[in-house]
């Protein structure tokens, strides 16, 4: 995934696309202040400079899903463990909830179900059928729309054809306005992430680490 | 050594056996309530999920794991003083290892209590350990917290056969001199013991094994503590200094535990003639020991990351230097540092009561050490969006306090069923030394000598 900070407006449509995608749940106000809000993408906002000069970043944050991911061997159950696509998947009936992963990950982006998710009339009606709804005691986080990635190798397979770049779409990519989000084939050095990738302007989210993210940040000019 | 006194031993030692006052079933019920209602809690929390307790993103871990390094911590107190005094043949170590050795199990079982019950899911904890199963997975081998569940049991098993040997003779005495259902219990511990040559034989050299072989395991379980936090890359987690500082810690606690415990045995038990102020002086010199040494390892941990000056780190030294936690970090200082090191030097202050004092705060100051390591750094990772306050809830609160309660209720009904100073441990130091002509007492020193 690559995402172009110059584009973002901070809007949060990824955010709410996301929630409705995954079957996320809700805290609710007094939960939420206590840190139990679940968010696999979240926009993080960074101010610069004193009044009247300030200058606001945005940065959607999600799963980073590193090639070198600290989450993974700190999991007893192999319920954090990389998958052959290069994934970081999360096997939700595998964690027993240690939280040892969302210790070890550095940009936070792992979540822990605090209690069992309930949805209040009549908001668990569009539960997405495609999404297991964890229960309490697991830790979860943004799977790139895995779900989406896997209907659309299988329609691609059924059409008997091969993908086309940007037919996947996860929930964020799909609701970003101002297409700041971009999805695709790192392994396609033609798909347009690829290309953004390579860009001048693109950086990796706490890079230093040595985490090897998979999303690329094309940094703002302006 | 005299019938009479080997009598005198065997009166005093066994009379918390044989008599029991009202006192102590007030104490065991007081304990039990207390322990009933961490077990409630307990219940409370997996049936409603940990949204009762104080942790939150992205402080995923506080309470219970500081619980759990804490008391792991303190089951050094036993198994590895009485193996160290035990192999330089410090004789003075005769009515200390036993109380030590039981500190080890019960800490050990209280300590490995907290890794299930932080579980999200307790229920499934046996997936921490490696048995064939319908799942067909291994535990990932690759988890430190895989490495903890194998040095864990490792230690609780080699510490109870450290605390089981040595105990068979003095059951075997029970076993003879105890009436009833008690005498057929003490039969089957005392596992046929006779007080033949070959056994006496075989029991040193069994007890010379486990002493040597405990002490590699004792430091390793605290060194892979460690590893829980220094193999992540949490900002002033990943450190190489974790394995020995977590080492020494341990072993500073374990003492104080130890001093705290002989303190009060001597006092309930009216053991004013075996456990002497030399024991708690003698205790003090090592307490003072690890102090230094936790003082030096803190300090080096502390003045490497400020000249690293590395801007994640920093944020979490900050913020217990001067900010949210300054006032916990240097109430830890105090308490493992400035007042213990006089109270510990100054050989008139290192009394029955200088030693408590000190042992009492360095207990306290321990386990805000374990919670200064763990809740800042999650608290202040490396992207500042995501930093976040603990505050414990009722629930962690009263597990805590359950958990000390726990440690002095099993300590308690042990010193009612087991001699808690090993008795025919007594009785051989009393024996008089054979008389060396000068000609043997050369040879001895001889030993001593560098030879080509």
């Amino acid at each position: 995934m690559a995402v172009d900070l110059d584009r973002c407006t901070g809007c949060e449509a990824c955010v709410t696309a996301c929630r409705t995608e995954n079957n996320i749940r809700i805290a609710g106000p007094e939960q939420s202040a206590r840190g139990r809000a679940i968010a696999w993408i979240r926009v993080e906002r960074y101010y610069e400079g004193d009044f009247p000069d300030v200058r606001v970043k945005f940065r959607p944050v999600m799963c980073q899903q590193c090639d070198a991911a600290p989450c993974e061997p700190v999991c007893p159950t192999y319920a954090s463990h990389h998958t052959d696509e290069g994934l970081n998947a999360q096997v939700y009936n595998r964690c027993i909830g240690t939280r040892y992963c969302a210790n070890a990950c550095p940009y936070s982006v792992r979540f822990f179900n605090f209690g069992n998710p309930v949805w209040d009339r009549p908001l668990e009606l569009p539960l997405n059928p495609d999404v297991s709804v964890r229960e309490v005691g697991v830790v979860e986080k943004c799977t790139f729309c895995v779900q989406r990635i896997n209907a659309g190798k299988e329609q691609a397979k059924a059409e008997n054809r091969e993908l086309q770049d940007g037919e996947i779409k996860p929930a964020c990519v799909q609701s970003c306005p101002a297409s700041a989000l971009v999805f695709g084939d790192l392994n396609d050095a033609e798909s347009e992430v690829s290309r953004l990738s390579r860009s001048s302007r693109g950086t990796k989210l706490l890079e230093d680490l040595g985490t090897l993210p998979k999303v690329t940040y094309l940094q703002r000019q302006f | 050594m005299d019938l009479a006194t080997e009598r005198k031993i065997n009166e005093d030692l066994l009379r918390p056996l044989r008599q029991t006052s009202v006192w102590f079933f007030l104490l065991i019920a007081g304990l039990g309530i207390i322990v009933l209602a961490g077990v409630g809690s307990w219940m409370y929390q997996i049936w409603n999920g940990l949204a009762v307790a104080g942790i939150r993103w992205p402080v995923f871990w506080a309470f219970y794991i500081t619980n759990f390094v804490f008391w792991i911590g303190i089951s050094h107190a036993g198994t590895l003083i009485s193996a160290i005094l035990r192999l330089v043949n410090a004789t003075w170590r005769r009515p200390v290892t036993r109380c030590a050795e039981v500190i080890t199990v019960f800490a050990l079982m209280i300590g490995a209590m907290f890794p299930i019950i932080h579980l999200g899911r307790p229920w499934l904890f046996f997936w921490l350990i490696p048995y064939p199963s319908e799942r067909q997975i291994w535990p990932n081998l690759r988890s430190p917290l895989a490495w903890d569940f194998f040095a864990i049991s490792t230690y609780l098993t080699g510490s109870t056969l450290f605390l089981l040997l040595p105990l068979i003779p003095d059951f075997a005495l029970l076993r003879d001199q105890m009436r009833g259902w008690r005498k057929r219990i003490y039969a089957v511990l005392a596992l046929g013991w006779q007080g033949t040559t070959k056994q006496w034989h075989r029991l040193e050299a069994a007890m010379q094994i486990m002493a040597i072989a405990i002490v590699p395991v004792a430091v390793s379980v605290h060194t892979i503590v460690s590893f829980d936090f220094s193999m992540s890359s949490v900002p002033m987690w990943h450190s190489t200094v974790f394995g020995p500082y977590f080492v020494a810690g341990a072993i500073f606690s374990g003492i104080a535990a130890l001093i705290l415990a002989m303190a009060v045995l001597r006092k309930a038990l009216h053991l004013e003639e075996y456990l002497h102020p030399v024991h708690f002086q003698n205790l003090g010199k090592l307490l003072l020991m690890m102090s230094l040494l936790w003082g030096y390892f803190t300090f080096a941990e502390r003045l490497t990351t400020w000249y690293g000056n590395n801007s994640a780190e920093m944020a979490v030294f900050w913020e217990t230097q001067t900010g949210a936690y300054s006032p916990l970090f240097w109430t830890m200082v105090f308490c493992n540092f400035v007042i213990p090191f006089p109270l510990l030097a100054i050989r008139r202050l290192r009394t029955i009561t200088g030693t408590v004092i000190a042992s009492s705060l360095i207990v306290v100051g321990m386990w805000l050490e374990r919670f200064l390591i763990i809740v800042p750094s999650l608290a202040t990772k490396h992207l500042p969006y995501a930093w976040g306050a603990y505050r414990p809830q009722p629930v962690e609160i009263m597990i805590t306090v359950a958990t000390f309660a726990a440690m002095v209720l099993l300590y308690a009904l042990f010193a009612k069923a087991v001699p808690i100073i090993s008795i025919w441990e007594l009785k051989v130091g009393g024996h008089a030394q054979p008389v060396l002509t000068p000609e043997e007492q050369e040879e001895q020193r001889e030993l001593w000598k560098a030879r080509p």
